[in-house]
């Protein structure tokens, strides 16, 4: 896994500080030439995986990317799914049934709706989640997708649910099915990482807010402290900066140090940014070597 | 001592009220109910929780100190009076109650049996809108003169089928849903209004609601509001609420994520704060929570309750019922003003024409 992924929040107005941010980087990206132009842009600076939620836009992104295997061959989508607000708005307009129909895999709509409707039936959900993963997946198809990730606002209610299992179906359908890595989005990360020991989900990849001054670090700065010293886990970190309340050479400074964290996942718009926060990377994180994506054994990892 | 609650109504607000409560250390999430079976069966097939399709069934049944009630508003007040009754306390949605005869009632009671009581206005949870109370008690801006208080969002796009959300009567509409949250803190700021004038409560897309809300509350020093809201604007992303206030002294801009203030040069400037233009952002403002889930304020104003109930402050609320009943009458005195319409009308009396000045212009024609 790279040190450094590209994140997706700045195209789809998602800012954490300033609506009014937000607001001028929705205007700026709503063509996606604009967004593809700063991948590229990413990608000259040596940046070349791409964390993204399963937008309807970033299939675009996929479209122009599939083109041109000379040029993107090498680039990693790292989908996080689902997106949510897809869902519920199809839902509430054509009702659960049509909203499954919607969103068929190529695989034929009668396989889909069998495998949808007995679990249904059964109120078993193994058989509808695999279909929306597959769903979600669509968009990727013959792209590069080394990691799969769960969402963090589905993965934090099921997680303050209690439904375990279906973290165990996620993990085992995106392995088996795409040959991914399972990934893990929260912002509750030490309660999350008891859940998948207890699942016996080895050495996760996950990802939460990791920054200086604590910010949506829920569960404490702490027990996150503890967990990057002592559990056997891949973190990515995300919001290093936290949301621009730290400068960035401070937030990079910082988050080199800590122990056992894998990557760093950075959204940016310009050249400038882009190429500061790599360089920032390179120069405080020389030492460290991008991490195997196959699981290792035991103690190989960590510490 | 583990409080032990039931999460009533698994919908949008439940179902996360429900996630939220069930890893609160402090708490046990003793039952659900909902009136839906299927939902209720998987959650009890893959999580173990104890489930009920009926209310009064689940209140004799299960030993319980307190209940969440987010069900349809128009259940509400049923829902309220028996948990009372029952010697619950009691956390409900917003808004409280439909009809403000029940919501007294229910105030009443909860506070003759002392029994904590709080409704779901999670935005005065929010860091930036506690700052805008804390900087408004401090006089950083002098006297409030006025206040512009918004809310957008893309809740209904085109018309829809039929549900509890898109009839007034049930409690849908953009006035219960989206325009009770900046009235409440509107409420918070400066109590209750005087009355109300101007309302316009129009559909867009909705048969049988509005879906936009406009509207003035008068106070007693002469000091004004107005509501604008909408909730079919697709230019935003999700709900964005904004306060506008100006003062004798400054100004203040605040929604969800930061805090602007203006203030003129006088004796009071709060701490930190200084003569001109401060930011204030959600980083420096926000507590963290025991769990996030979808903002820091769903978790902190759940926090709010269980610790309201561990110390028996029943009579100290930031959401009471009372509180929450003030913006039910707001509410309900927009509907009744709204159906006046237009308060000066074309065909009302004559207007005097202004009288013509013979200026320099005309002097030169």
């Amino acid at each position: 896994m790279d040190r450094l992924l590209f994140g997706d929040n700045q195209f789809f107005g998602v800012n954490h500080m300033s609506e009014e941010k937000a607001r001028a980087q929705a205007m700026r990206f709503q063509d996606i030439k604009a967004v593809i132009d700063v991948l590229d842009t990413a990608m000259d600076e040596g940046v070349n995986a791409f964390m993204c939620t399963t937008h309807d836009r970033i299939a675009q992104v996929c479209d122009h990317m599939r083109a041109d295997a000379a040029r993107y061959g090498n680039f990693a989508f790292m989908p996080c799914m689902p997106y949510a607000h897809k869902y519920a708005n199809a839902v509430t307009d054509d009702g659960i049934l049509g909203a499954l129909k919607r969103f068929t895999p190529d695989e034929g709509f009668l396989n889909a709706a069998l495998r949808g409707g007995v679990s249904l039936a059964r109120k078993d959900i193994e058989g509808i989640t695999t279909l929306l993963i597959d769903a979600e997946m669509k968009m990727f198809a013959g792209l590069k997708t080394p990691v799969i990730f769960l969402q963090n606002v589905v993965l934090d209610l099921l997680l303050g649910l209690g439904f375990k299992e279906a973290f165990r179906i996620f993990a085992d359908h995106v392995k088996s099915r795409y040959n991914a890595e399972p990934g893990f989005i929260t912002m509750n990360l030490p309660r999350l990482l008891d859940v998948l020991d207890e699942l016996g989900i080895e050495n996760p990849i996950v990802c939460s807010n990791i920054n200086k001054i604590g910010f949506r670090m829920s569960g404490g700065f702490e027990a996150y402290a503890a967990a990057l010293k002592e559990r056997r886990f891949r973190a990515i970190a995300m919001s290093v900066f936290a949301s621009g309340a730290i400068p960035p050479q401070e937030a990079i400074e910082w988050i080199c140090r800590q122990p056992n964290v894998a990557s760093i996942v950075f959204g940016a718009s310009s050249r400038a940014n882009i190429k500061n926060t790599k360089e920032l990377v390179d120069r405080y994180w020389p030492s460290a070597h991008p991490l195997e994506l196959t699981p290792a054994p035991a103690g190989e990892l960590g510490q | 001592m583990v409080i032990r609650i039931a999460v009533v109504g698994l919908g949008k607000m439940g179902l996360s009220h429900h996630a939220m409560i069930n890893v609160h250390p402090r708490v046990k999430l003793a039952a659900v109910c909902d009136a839906t079976g299927y939902v209720l069966d998987v959650l009890n097939k893959y999580t173990g929780v104890r489930t009920f399709t009926d209310f009064d069934a689940m209140l004799n049944e299960v030993e319980l100190d307190a209940v969440i009630i987010a069900t349809p508003s128009s259940m509400h007040s049923r829902m309220v009076n028996a948990a009372l009754t029952k010697g619950l306390h009691v956390f409900c949605e917003k808004p409280f109650c439909l009809d403000t005869k029940d919501g007294e009632t229910a105030t009443r009671l909860a506070n003759e049996k002392n029994l904590v009581n709080q409704v779901g206005y999670h935005y005065r949870f929010v860091g930036a809108f506690q700052e805008v109370k804390r900087l408004l008690e401090a006089k950083a801006i002098g006297e409030v003169t006025h206040v512009l208080a918004e809310a957008y969002g893309p809740v209904v796009l085109k018309p829809k089928g039929s549900s509890w959300r898109t009839q007034r009567a049930e409690g849908g509409g953009c006035l219960y849903d989206y325009a009770a949250h900046p009235l409440n803190l509107v409420n918070w700021y400066f109590g209750a209004p005087l009355g109300v004038g101007g309302t316009v409560l129009n559909k867009i897309f909705s048969k049988d609601t509005d879906d936009e809300v406009f509207g003035s509350l008068y106070y007693a020093d002469g000091k004004s509001a107005q509501i604008s809201v909408n909730w079919s604007d697709e230019s935003f992303r999700k709900m964005s609420t904004k306060l506008s206030i100006w003062g004798t002294a400054g100004r203040i801009t605040a929604d969800r994520q930061e805090c602007q203030v203006y203030l003129r040069d006088t004796d009071v400037l709060p701490a930190g704060y200084h003569v001109g233009w401060n930011s204030r952002y959600t980083t420096d403002m926000t507590a963290p929570v025991w769990f996030y889930l979808r903002g820091e304020e769903y978790s902190a104003q759940l926090d709010y309750f269980v610790t309201c109930i561990e110390q028996r402050r029943a009579h100290d609320n930031v959401n009471s019922f009372a509180s929450a009943l003030e913006t039910d009458k707001v509410i309900a005195m927009m509907i009744a003003d709204a159906q006046k319409g237009a308060s000066t009308k074309s065909s009302d009396a004559p207007v005097d024409q202004p009288r013509k000045k013979r200026g320099l212009f005309a002097s030169l024609r």
